[in-house]
């Protein structure tokens, strides 16, 4: 499901003419398909000397069977050997027809700003050789961690570096850093996997921190890894929601699909393709909450994962902006989450290993004209996950949320053409997102692998220019 | 039948210098210089007259009527006709094949001595006729009436005269050993440098084995030839660096100077058990101790076409339960600077040693001031299945020169095979 202009750009005459004009060329972003490999091509493993990640990163590769190559480097060898990672030979020097499907690059040895020219050694010869819908994935350390003020700038550049990176890659490539707390080490195979995959495709220029958590399971099925739990997802109905309980039911996961009861034949609908259970509910009912609980201790004796998606938008300027219109949006956007978590933390409801994702916005980072509302309760989202989330950690649960720019659906489909065609193309891939990818990236925080994210905020933009 | 193991010792060799192709023995036959080559041997050791156990040889560009190379040659020669003789073919590894023939059956004490060599001449290399005229010409002759052979000759057509000259180019890729070694050294990271550099000193090491007469009683002269054409004594990486690519493509960074060049050239190599050699009076200078042949699938698999001694190695170490560092010399045959150079990359990795030799860890390091001490292919030359019988006799002899050790010999060959061997001396 590609725009019109993006068919237009890759068809032979459309291509001729974009990049004579220089219109932005978007490409069709590869996304992943059940029983698809993570990576669809080869990665290059990278570090600088003295590193912490490399060997963990083997590892990952490969448990994920993720075909790989190094350069003829001591460390890095003998990194790939004790993983067991059939990894071939690069020598940069090779022709530019070598290509990878993705760089994966340790960063953490780099302890200082001189030190950032093995940034430029290892990704000068190796940048364009990127495949389109290719990954740039930086692990760093978090610069409050570094032991040295040096490190810790050194650190925070890379966060610039990837940025730019992010905005220089083109045929659907995107860029990734991902800061890996002193000891976590050992939790990164969640993040490494959505990052390489397709599952990523929107998700561009994020910082994602990897932080301690819980034991990561040691047998997963990374097709089912949901299997056995059960998901609570609001505003199931349709849009974003739907693809939600979509995903999470491809996962494995039983999902109870919640909506008001004006629209409870599609949810109904919805649940029943996925085999779900339908809950009709208004979530800004005094008693909602209670009622949550109820049917989920009654039913599931408990749930794993709550997804709060529901949410509305009532935009005017502010100064047209009426009582009503302000209060429903901050009450089913942001009031309605804080009154359902706490009632299911009170009950005990949320398993332990359970997951809380809230849906923020990128415009609750941006701001937007008209949606002072709907901005000010998706920055309060925010703000709830990051307070909430070393409360939910001593139950040995996390709470992420997703920011999503620019994503295509009817709501969006709905606006004029002049505001549409802005948010569509103002971003690193020249196109809208799809609700699958902020479905994915969902599935990403609710895995039961995902034990080491917690009080992520991940935007779905493909590194949108708006606040950012 | 029981069958005790005694020691095959490496008594002596002999072979005539390497020329290059279509040069000083374009004329010679590989008969004639095969038969130099023995004849220098049965001179040196005094085996005029003497029945041998056995005479084994072989050549790798071979004409239809050599059909019994080693036999004849032998009937040519001045030992006595009595002596047996065949041809093997193992590509490149025929001549340490050979030896390593002659020696197990010196060991199983079914022979006391023999002669294993090799020969090759690209120069008189054998033309086929053209398959269609071979196919029309054999129509003709199984035709019982001038009419028929008449019918069948007619049909003959001028495209049927172009003769089918040898390629060197592996039946089942299309590919040229170098085109293939290109991929593997790019595959391993090999640079420019690294075998420009090993090529000068292949140059250089053989150019002063000949300087202090290392030589002297490893070779004789022959057409006027008295040293390997090939050899360049003021090699430097300077000069190759200026040589254009010739296989790899443009990017490619093997060149006609990192690559050994088609040789022309005959070695022997005489074998026995140590009693023949003490009855004899003759010396010992090291004895074959164990050996390995490899082979890789390069067609359907994933390895490269030279890349089988690197298998090979490992599995014969584990049976001689010693490492790669435990030896005093190595001589690993350079058909291309690269591929010597890819060899040693994959027994330093720890990866390729885990996943493909099943390995806990990287193999070793072959200390490069041990490796082809006197020279190696690149510096003499290249005659097929000559090579093994020049490494042979010149790393016993280098073994005996220094008061004993023990030396590695690897040698890659077409058809994805290779193959390893160890020499031992006791001084």
């Amino acid at each position: 499901m590609t725009d019109l202009y993006t068919q237009l750009v890759n068809n032979p005459v459309g291509k001729l003419i974009a990049s004579n004009v220089g219109l932005p060329r978007p490409v069709p972003l590869e996304r992943h398909t059940p029983g698809a490999p993570v990576l669809t091509g080869r990665a290059l493993l990278g570090g600088a000397p003295g590193g912490r990640l490399v060997p963990e990163i083997a590892k990952v590769l490969a448990l994920a069977e993720v075909a790989t190559s190094t350069s003829l480097r001591t460390d890095l060898r003998e990194a790939a050997a004790a993983a067991d990672l059939d990894a071939a030979v690069f020598n940069p020097e090779a022709p530019d027809d070598q290509r990878f499907k993705a760089l994966v690059y340790d960063a953490t040895g780099i302890t200082s700003s001189t030190a950032l020219a093995e940034l430029h050694a290892f990704f000068h010869p190796t940048i364009r050789r990127v495949q389109p819908s290719g990954r740039v994935v930086v692990l760093g350390t978090p610069p409050e961690q570094a032991d040295t003020p040096k490190e810790a700038a050194a650190q925070r550049a890379l966060e610039g570096f990837v940025r730019s990176v992010g905005k220089e890659l083109r045929g659907g490539a995107t860029a990734h850093l991902v800061q890996v707390d002193r000891g976590a080490e050992g939790q990164l195979a969640s993040t490494l996997r959505f990052t390489l995959s397709p599952k990523s495709a929107y998700v561009d220029a994020q910082v994602i921190r990897v932080s301690h958590g819980a034991k990561v399971p040691t047998k997963l099925d990374w097709e089912q890894p949901l299997a056995g739990r059960v998901a609570l997802v609001t505003g199931a109905s349709r849009g974003i929601g739907a693809a939600i309980a979509e995903v999470l039911a491809r996962d494995g996961a039983h999902v109870v699909g919640l909506d008001v009861p004006a629209l409870g034949d599609d949810l109904r609908d919805v649940m029943e393709e996925l085999g779900g259970s339908a809950l009709e509910l208004d979530i800004t009912a005094e008693d909602a909450p209670e009622q949550v609980v109820a049917y989920l201790e009654k039913e599931h004796a408990g749930v794993d994962v709550v997804v709060h998606n529901a949410g509305i938008t009532r935009d005017k300027t502010l100064g047209r902006m009426d009582e009503d219109k302000w209060g429903l949006v901050l009450a089913i956007n942001l009031t309605a989450e804080e009154r359902i978590d706490d009632a299911l933390l009170e009950a005990g409801t949320i398993r332990a290993g359970g997951r809380i994702v809230c849906v923020s916005s990128m415009n609750g980072i941006a701001g937007a004209a008209g949606q002072t509302n709907y901005a000010t309760s998706k920055a309060g989202v925010i703000g709830m996950v990051e307070a909430m989330a070393p409360v939910v950690a001593e139950r040995g649960l996390t709470i992420n949320a997703v920011a999503p720019g620019f994503i295509e659906t009817a709501m969006t489909a709905a606006m004029p053409i002049g505001p549409r065609e802005a948010g569509r193309r103002m971003n690193s891939v020249s196109q809208g997102g799809l609700p699958v990818d902020v479905a994915e990236t969902i599935a990403w925080f609710a895995s039961p692998a995902s034990t080491g994210l917690n009080g992520n905020v991940v935007r779905v933009c493909g590194q949108s220019l708006l606040g950012a | 039948m029981t069958a005790s193991l005694r020691k095959a010792v490496v008594v002596g060799g002999n072979r005539i210098p390497f020329a290059r192709s279509n040069s000083v023995y374009a004329q010679a036959s590989n008969q004639d210089m095969l038969a130099a080559a023995l004849e220098g041997l049965v001179a040196r050791f005094g085996l005029e007259g003497e029945r041998l156990g056995e005479v084994v040889a072989g050549a790798v560009l071979k004409h239809a009527r050599d059909r019994d190379l080693t036999r004849e040659t032998v009937l040519g020669s001045r030992l006595a006709p009595e002596t047996p003789a065949y041809d093997v073919q193992q590509a490149c590894g025929t001549g340490l094949e050979a030896a390593i023939l002659v020696a197990n059956k010196i060991a199983l004490g079914q022979i006391d001595v023999g002669i294993a060599g090799g020969v090759d001449t690209t120069s008189d290399a054998p033309i086929a006729l053209n398959d269609d005229l071979r196919r029309v010409l054999l129509e003709a002759n199984r035709a019982k009436t001038n009419v028929g052979r008449a019918k069948a000759l007619a049909s003959i057509r001028p495209g049927q005269l172009v003769p089918d000259f040898p390629r060197n180019a592996e039946p089942r890729t299309g590919l040229s050993m170098g085109e293939h070694q290109a991929l593997t050294g790019k595959r391993w990271g090999i640079t420019r440098a690294a075998q420009d550099e090993l090529t000068a000193r292949s140059h250089r090491n053989l150019a002063a084995a000949y300087e202090r007469g290392f030589m002297s009683d490893l070779m004789q002269p022959f057409l006027g030839l008295e040293r390997d054409q090939n050899l360049r004594p003021d090699s430097s990486e300077e000069q190759l660096a200026k040589l254009r690519p010739v296989f790899g493509g443009e990017d490619g960074t093997m060149t006609a100077g990192n690559s050994t060049p088609l040789s022309d050239g005959a070695s022997v190599v005489l074998l026995a058990s140590e009693d023949w050699a003490r009855e004899h009076d003759l010396p010992v200078l090291a004895s074959l101790t164990y050996a390995e042949t490899a082979a890789v699938d390069y067609v359907g698999g994933d390895e490269g076409l030279l890349m089988a001694p690197a298998y090979a190695m490992p599995r014969m170490l584990a049976k001689a339960g010693i490492g790669l560092e435990d030896f005093d010399l190595y001589e690993i045959h350079e058909a291309f600077a690269s591929q010597v150079l890819s060899t040693l990359a994959a027994w330093e990795d720890p990866v390729f040693c885990r996943e493909k030799l099943g390995l806990d860890a990287a193999l070793g390091v072959v200390p490069r001031e041990k490796l082809n001490v006197n020279g190696g292919s690149l510096g003499a030359g290249h005659p097929f299945a000559a090579t093994g019988g020049r490494i042979v006799a010149s790393l016993a002899k280098a073994l005996h020169e220094r008061g004993g050790g023990r030396g590695l010999i690897s040698i890659c060959a077409a058809g994805g095979q290779g193959v390893v061997a160890i020499l031992e001396s006791e001084g």
